[in-house]
């Protein structure tokens, strides 16, 4: 396929981005600036890049619990984004949400969520009112390997493929179903396999390979866009800290880290835009500066921003007062 | 016009139907067969199969995707064929369709109305009988409207279909073909507002769905003994008209309430609770409840008959108070 | 006795009777070498192996169905959901399945489970792992619910959860998990339904559990000191509720708060305060006050989340107001 370099650029500085993000909220956290629960996708960052430049702005997304990486990614604000984290009234959900709810219904974001294996039939949900609507528009349905097995990913795949909807669901496959191994929670090698069961496309692509995986998607993406219905994509990768932050993750095999940590998706794409002379080392530098300053802005927007008002409790529960 | 209790919730979704394009019916065998007990008969014929869609044997998905497409704007009208199967689509409500409002800081209507019908008296037994409205008023960002005529059944689904939150609505199986007179066209009852069934000056006995008629009969029955019963319906136990029954039992003293559920935590408790609190000083007897027993509902008609609230039970009840 | 944590004492009620009766396992997610969510099964896989301390998928309605089935062939589950929240997942399988399922069969199965699971909010952890939602399960005939709210009582109600033919929702808070205080070695059974004075009083009284019964107790110290002599009791299991103890505690005090995490509408106090109004309104002399969080979900940031909360001044509040 003949990627642009445009787009070859907008990779890497999605992917240094969301590094840098993923990384400093890390720190806050150990530092106790961000409240709650965070579970950090250090390591997945090629899946948010190459998945969301797939997609338009129109296009609807069904998060987990793990998606800061495909909330920046499919372009929300990054200030607003660690507002909330920290619990700011300017945050994207006004500090009610958090990490494991965040999302940004102008952008077509229907949210991480904290339940897993919720999202599967919000997102086909999705799928439904752009085929009803009869837009061009589709749902992109993201989950882990864990909740590929809780029974609504049944539900939902069945009637997707059944009434052929404008959907695309893609297993982040990073290792772990919280301290569970894949081969200790998995009956098949592969969460793909499950698509012979709906009659659709199913594939399992290197998920540290962005340009593998948006060429992949992409052409699901166009599959689903065309009306010839969904499509189950796997892609591997590995997640670099525990479940959430503060899990030491001892149950990781120390070697297999080590393997997984050299696999890097970032420096092997620098690797391979240089090579290609796709990219200089001085753009490469300067895309890094770029992500490290929207993230110091995005801290600092978060830091001096005010709590809510605790009035604010009592709002938003309905679409009027009760 | 004359028409049934089922007649008058079709006509309202028709009324809908037609009013606006982006409301639509989904669930299980609402389209051919007409839905399980026939309420949905006709609509397929007149509507189309875009708008009136049958959807495999899949509640959590039914839940699940009303709330992707109603936060998408479409406005789905979806059954669920029993209320005892709203277990199976539990966390679709109570975490996902309640919550995704407040959780996104109000950037999301969920706009969907989930129609069930509940009620034991038919021989279906433990799993097929349940009247459960006191669990789903635990959850906030729930409405639940649980009509007792057929003019109010039209009115209120109508209501229920504009609202921007989402609604429960609980119909009750043994009231499917009584007949009423119902307003034609477009006929409005505004959501949380209580109706006096029946006015009286002696004991307020509160009471919803089903229990309204039994309450009615017994009501007629102790005015020929001398105790003048009014009748308050609140239709709606979420938003509860709080002033209409704290003013009845201001005027007559005394509280009975009534209802199918089973008495441990039925919603007659929190009625209870909330007059002994902002109402005590206008009591002059204890609060009664008459509620079904708290056992599973038996098949035996025999059993099955002994666990229903009877006219009987209703007298007995408020007599002990005089 | 031993010095022990809330935590700690609910892993000993496991392990006595894991020790003591061959059928009991504990299955749920990450529960085994990972020790759970918060670490209340620490240890127990090593010290009983992968038959009795078993990982399953991220699969609730299977953690909870399969122990209903294993029950009813005569195991003695202990099924831990990671949070009570995530009962909305499994919801059929406890309402219209295990809780059921002896009546449905004319009393031929029992269905001996236990259901373990946390609660509470405090953590940040937002609208979808911070409820208290155990009026839920009370309003289920057939299922029994049990709420902790100190060390020894959260040993002897596990074992007398285990032991019982029933299912029962054993449901733990997260802030009590560190939580110390005396414990019975050994067997240490503390009956289901019923209730403990935790504190004596004469001119209210107020009924709590779980965390807020912690909560009740520091009320009650503040509200002595203004001369308010407050009877905290605990009536540790919701379903069967000890109504004679908290009738009785009422007629002696005439006045009566109830304080719970719950969100107020139909939560369990909503319950107790209707028997109350029902069967004991004759001793009471002043309205019935109910210290709930309001109806709102959970909100994330802590400042909203804090507010959510009931408290202690709320609790001191709603008794003086009856004065």
């Amino acid at each position: 396929m003949d990627i642009q370099k445009k787009q070859l650029l907008e990779f890497y500085q999605q992917m240094v981005t969301i590094r840098i993000f993923e990384s400093r909220v890390c720190e806050l956290f150990a530092a106790g600036q961000i409240p709650g629960f965070v579970h950090s996708s250090l390591g997945q960052e090629a899946i948010a890049a190459g998945v969301m430049a797939c997609v338009e702005k129109d296009d609807k997304v069904g998060l987990h619990h793990r998606s800061h990486g495909e909330m920046i990614a499919k372009g929300a604000d990054m200030n607003k984004m660690m507002a909330e984290l920290f619990g700011k009234a300017t945050g994207t959900c006004k500090g009610k949400g958090g990490s494991m709810h965040i999302a940004d219904m102008d952008l077509g974001i229907l949210g991480a969520n904290g339940i897993l294996g919720a999202g599967y039939a919000i997102a086909t949900g999705a799928a439904f009112a752009c085929q009803y609507n009869e837009t061009k528009d589709i749902a992109l349905c993201l989950f882990g390997d864990g909740q590929s097995n809780r029974g609504p990913f049944h539900e939902s795949l069945n009637v997707a493929a059944l009434w052929k909807l404008p959907i695309v669901f893609i297993c982040e496959n990073n290792g772990f179903g919280l301290s569970n191994p894949v081969k200790e929670h998995l009956a098949t090698d592969c969460v793909s396999d499950r698509a012979a069961a709906y009659g659709i496309p199913g594939v399992t692509v290197d998920g540290n390979d962005v340009l593998a995986v948006y060429e992949t998607t992409l052409e699901a993406v166009d599959r689903a866009r065309k009306g010839n219905g969904p499509s189950l994509l796997e892609f591997t990768t590995w997640r670099w800290h525990g479940h959430f932050e503060g899990d030491p993750a001892v149950y990781k095999d120390a070697q297999e880290q080590e393997e997984w940590l050299k696999k890097d998706p970032i420096p092997r794409f620098a690797k391979q835009l240089l090579e290609q002379k796709n990219a200089t080392q001085a753009e490469l530098d300067e895309m890094q500066a770029k992500g490290e300053a929207l993230v110091d802005a995005a801290v600092k927007f978060a830091e001096e921003s005010p709590w809510p008002d605790v009035s604010e409790l009592f709002t938003d529960v309905y679409d009027r007062q009760m | 016009m004359q028409m049934t209790y089922a007649e008058a919730i079709r006509d309202a979704m028709r009324v809908e139907l037609k009013r606006d394009p982006k409301v639509y019916l989904a669930g299980e065998d609402i389209g051919v067969f007409g839905g399980c007990f026939g309420v949905t008969a006709g609509l397929l014929d007149e509507f189309g199969p875009k708008r009136i869609v049958d959807t495999p044997i899949s509640e959590n998905f039914i839940v699940g995707h009303a709330v992707g497409s109603s936060a998408c704007g479409l406005r789905p009208i979806v059954e669920i064929m029993f209320n005892d199967f709203i277990a199976v689509c539990f966390d679709e409500m109570c975490n996902q369709a309640a919550k995704v409002r407040y959780m996104f800081g109000g950037k999301a209507d969920v706009g969907m109305v989930l129609r069930m019908p509940i009620g034991a008296g038919i021989g279906a037994a433990a799993q097929h009988s349940q009247s459960l409205e006191g669990l789903l008023t635990h959850i906030p960002g729930l409405i639940s409207v649980i009509p007792s005529t057929p003019a109010d059944a039209k009115g209120l689904l109508i209501s229920a279909i504009r609202d921007d939150n989402p609604v429960i609505f609980y119909e009750h199986k043994q009231m499917y073909g009584m007949p009423g007179e119902v307003p034609e066209g477009d006929y409005t009852i505004p959501i949380g507002k209580a109706d006096i069934k029946r006015e009286g000056s002696d004991v307020t006995i509160v009471t919803w769905s089903w229990m309204v008629q039994k309450s009615l009969a017994a009501a007629e029955k102790l005015a020929a003994e001398g105790i003048n019963a009014e009748v308050l319906d609140p239709r709606t136990l979420i938003p509860l008209d709080k002033e209409a029954i704290l003013k009845s039992v201001a005027k007559t003293g005394k509280l009975v309430i009534v209802h199918e559920e089973v008495k441990t935590s039925g919603f007659g408790g929190e009625i209870a609770a909330i007059v002994s609190e902002e109402g005590f000083d206008y009591l002059d007897a204890p609060i009664k409840r008459v509620a079904a027993p708290d056992t599973p509902i038996p098949f035996s008609p025999a059993l099955e008959q002994a666990y229903i609230p009877s006219e009987e039970k209703i007298i007995e009840a408020v007599k002990a108070l005089f | 006795m031993t010095q022990m944590s809330y935590m700690e004492a609910i892993r000993d009620g496991m392990r006595v009777e894991m020790k003591r009766d061959s059928g009991v396992y504990i299955a749920g997610e990450d529960v085994a070498q990972f020790g759970g969510c918060f670490g209340v099964t620490a240890g127990l896989y090593d010290e009983f192996g992968p038959d009795r301390v078993m990982n399953t998928p991220i699969s609730e309605a299977v953690i909870v169905g399969h122990a209903v089935g294993a029950a009813a062939l005569g195991l003695r589950p202990i099924a831990e959901i990671m949070f009570v929240d995530f009962m909305g997942c499994c919801m059929d399988e406890l309402h219209n399945q295990a809780a059921k399922m002896k009546y449905m069969f004319g009393g031929k199965a029992k269905v001996p489970m236990v259901v373990r699971t946390p609660c509470g909010a405090g953590l940040g952890a937002a609208a979808q792992h911070s409820q208290c939602l155990e009026s839920w399960f009370t309003h289920i005939a057939g299922v029994k619910t049990v709420m902790p709210g100190t060390a020894a009582d959260a040993k002897g109600l596990m074992i007398a959860a285990i032991r019982d033919d029933n299912p029962v929702m054993y449901i733990e808070h997260k802030q009590l998990l560190g939580l110390t205080g005396d414990v019975p070695d050994g067997e240490y059974v503390v009956p289901l339904g019923k209730a403990d004075i935790k504190r004596e009083g004469s001119d209210v009284t107020i009924v709590a559990w779980s965390w807020m019964l912690q909560k009740s107790l520091a009320a009650a110290e503040k509200l002595a000191a203004e001369g308010i002599n407050v009877e905290v009791l605990d009536p540790r299991t919701l379903v069967p509720l000890d109504k004679d103890a908290i009738l009785k505690s009422v007629s002696k005090t005439g006045k009566l708060v109830i304080v719970h995490e719950e969100i107020k509408t139909s939560g369990f106090g909503g319950e107790i305060s209707a028997i109350v109004a029902e069967e004991g309104f004759d001793y009471l002399d002043a309205p019935i006050k109910r210290v709930a969080a309001p109806d709102t979900p959970i909100p994330f940031s802590p400042i909203l989340e804090q507010t959510f909360i009931p408290s202690e001044e709320k609790i001191i509040e709603a008794v003086k107001a009856l004065f």
